[in-house]
């Protein structure tokens, strides 16, 4: 059976939601291990990749410098890891989250092959599907015989595994020279709410420029908790400062999946329709009839979102 | 310091694209074609750097077809100093581009790569990544702040969690994010200025570049259509139609 390697992406305490998706893949390929890089006494994340359905070991992989993602300290360890660990492994897999795509093409480059990005459809153990220009064009790659293959995978093309698993965890080793000359300063700004993850939730509501400020958007958040959604945003809405930068969505931004997608004052430019292809539902308010949107969504409401907004939320009490 | 940007040409973001009648490929007559959005902000971040005095030269490069001499001229009308176009009339693949990078890289010695993090027709996201690690140095992807002071910099990444902030020693590979910078707008002067400024045209092959194992394309097809376009006459007929599909 081949030999699956997936690299988790974690933040020293949780593992990123990213990764039981990211496993539904992998499972279709292989046996799968779950590699996490820690730093000695923060290894969380071993035991919530453990449990995940469908892995069959956890590589623990404890080094003082691995207690922040930088790429270029990491991608060493990882390519010794895939290739040499009980003799090397036939796929080598990251979820196509930044940590997933800043480190996994420098492993690529180490091993001398190409990488397959965003993988969304596995068609045979060296084909696959995955989107290009901004998600319009799916295209068919095929990885040629006798070298490993690496992927990111686009996890909002892969439903989560559950979480009943208690695969063992190991501590492995996988030792490269290390670099010093990246330095890891911190997380500078997040969302950091409490607020359901924009990733993985099942409802999100997202604003756009309509919505007009960053006081504003406080009518998109009250829908929001009101439904229990995460809430993303359009690059505009981003860009113009109403939110924080971790909470776009689309060819720049997240690409998310969730069952119910609320765009509030959105008009469905298509680098922003790529990052929600793969909802449930569509729904679109938006006071122009005309915006591009509504050719996608299942429901559209034209009109003007002060008003429909406080509607729809007392409608939801009734 | 130099400064080293590459660019690639690439069908123009406004424009729907669509998959050709085979399938092989994608509707590239007539249509229109431009520098890849993200590299043109890397062009603009290496001008900027210049204009505060942190770089003295701006090199602007291209792997593609002869026709990204137009791309390269912009580059130049927008700033630049000189331009390098190698010449490849076949898809050159991230790994490829980036052990042909890494050769010009050698040739060159620039303290700064300046890339944008992705092109927007394979949406691949690798040859900054690449570069970096063939060429043994820092990288920094998805930036939207960059300060020099001295031999460091300081980067600013938006990353899923947010906005992280890394150091890295120069010489790097920076991959920039469209919130670094707004590109300048081209005067017509500029352009006129451009013409004179220096060109290079070489073969790819004269790179020397070892080809890496390439991923076989195939088919190309457009993605399953949404069944949208229904649209509901008020709140309470919106509320029933969710509830009625099981997502409220
Ligand atoms: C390379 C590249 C990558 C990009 N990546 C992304 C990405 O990842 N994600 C992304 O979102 N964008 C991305 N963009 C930007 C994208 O092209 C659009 O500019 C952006 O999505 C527009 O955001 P918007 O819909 O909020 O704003 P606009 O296009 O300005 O639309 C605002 C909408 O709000 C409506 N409106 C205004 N007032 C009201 C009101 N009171 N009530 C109801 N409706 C109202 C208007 O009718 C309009 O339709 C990218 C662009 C480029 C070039």
């Amino acid at each position: 059976m081949s030999r699956v390697l997936l690299i988790a992406d974690h933040d020293g305490k949780t593992l990123n939601t990213g990764i039981a998706r990211t496993v539904a893949c992998a499972r279709q390929l292989g046996n799968v291990h779950v590699a996490v890089f820690h730093a000695p006494d923060a290894d969380a994340a071993c035991a919530a990749a453990a449990k995940l359905d469908g892995v069959s070991r956890v590589l623990s992989v404890s080094h003082e410098a691995n207690g922040t993602p930088l790429a270029a300290v990491l991608a060493p360890q990882i390519a010794r890891l895939a290739a040499a660990h009980e003799g090397g492994y036939d796929y080598v897999l990251a979820p196509s989250t930044t940590f997933g795509k800043d480190v996994l093409p420098r492993v690529a480059a180490l091993l001398g092959v190409p990488q397959v990005s965003d993988l969304m459809e596995v068609i045979d153990a060296r084909t696959f599907k995955r989107p290009i220009y901004a998600g319009n064009v799916i295209t068919t790659v095929k990885v040629p015989e006798g070298i490993p293959v690496l992927a990111t995978v686009r996890i909002a093309s892969f439903q989560a595994v559950g979480e009943a698993g208690e695969a063992p965890i190991v501590a492995a080793q996988a030792e490269a020279e290390l670099p010093g000359h990246s330095r890891y300063l911190g997380l500078a700004e997040s969302g950091g709410s409490d607020r359901p993850d924009l990733q993985s939730a099942p409802r999100v509501v997202a604003g756009g420029r309509g919505v007009g400020s960053k006081e504003n958007f406080e009518i998109v958040f009250k829908l929001a908790d009101k439904i229990g959604a995460a809430v993303g945003a359009s690059r505009a809405a981003v860009d113009a400062g109403y939110v924080p930068n971790d909470m776009q969505v689309g060819q720049t931004g997240k690409i998310i999946a969730p069952d119910l997608y609320i765009a509030v004052g959105i008009s469905g430019a298509i680098q922003h329709m790529t990052g929600i292809k793969d909802a449930g539902c569509i729904v679109a308010i938006n006071k122009d009839g005309d915006a591009p949107i509504f050719e996608a969504a299942d429901f559209g409401l034209v009109g003007d979102l002060f008003t429909l907004l406080p509607e729809l939320e007392k409608a939801l009490d009734a | 310091m130099k400064i080293l940007v590459g660019i690639k040409r690439v069908i123009d973001y406004n424009v729907r694209v669509q998959v050709n009648r085979d399938g092989t490929g994608v509707v590239k007559d007539g249509v229109k074609m431009s520098i890849n959005p993200f590299d043109e902000i890397a062009v603009e971040e290496a001008l900027r750097m210049k204009e505060r005095g942190e770089a003295e030269e701006v090199v602007v490069v291209s792997i593609g077809p002869d026709a990204a001499q137009q791309q390269l001229r912009t580059a130049l009308a927008m700033g630049a100093d000189r331009a390098v176009l190698y010449q490849a009339e076949e898809e050159i693949q991230p790994l490829a581009a980036a052990r042909a990078l890494l050769k010009i890289v050698q040739a060159e010695e620039p303290g700064l790569v300046l890339l944008g993090k992705q092109a927007i027709d394979d949406d691949a996201n690798q040859v900054g990544q690449m570069l970096a690690a063939l060429w043994d140095r820092p990288q920094a992807t998805f930036v939207s702040k960059l300060e020099r002071t001295g031999d460091t910099l300081k980067a600013t990444r938006e990353v899923d969690a947010g906005l992280e902030n890394i150091e890295v020693d120069l010489p790097a590979v920076v991959t920039v994010d469209l919130r670094l910078n707004e590109p300048r707008f081209v005067k017509m002067p500029d352009i006129m200025k451009a013409k004179r400024k220096p060109l290079d045209i070489k073969p790819f092959a004269e790179l020397g570049v070892e080809m890496p194992p390439q991923l076989e394309v195939g088919a190309h097809e457009p993605p399953p259509k949404r069944q949208g376009g229904t649209k509901v006459e008020s709140v309470a007929a919106l509320v029933k139609a969710l509830k009625d599909k099981g997502v409220l």
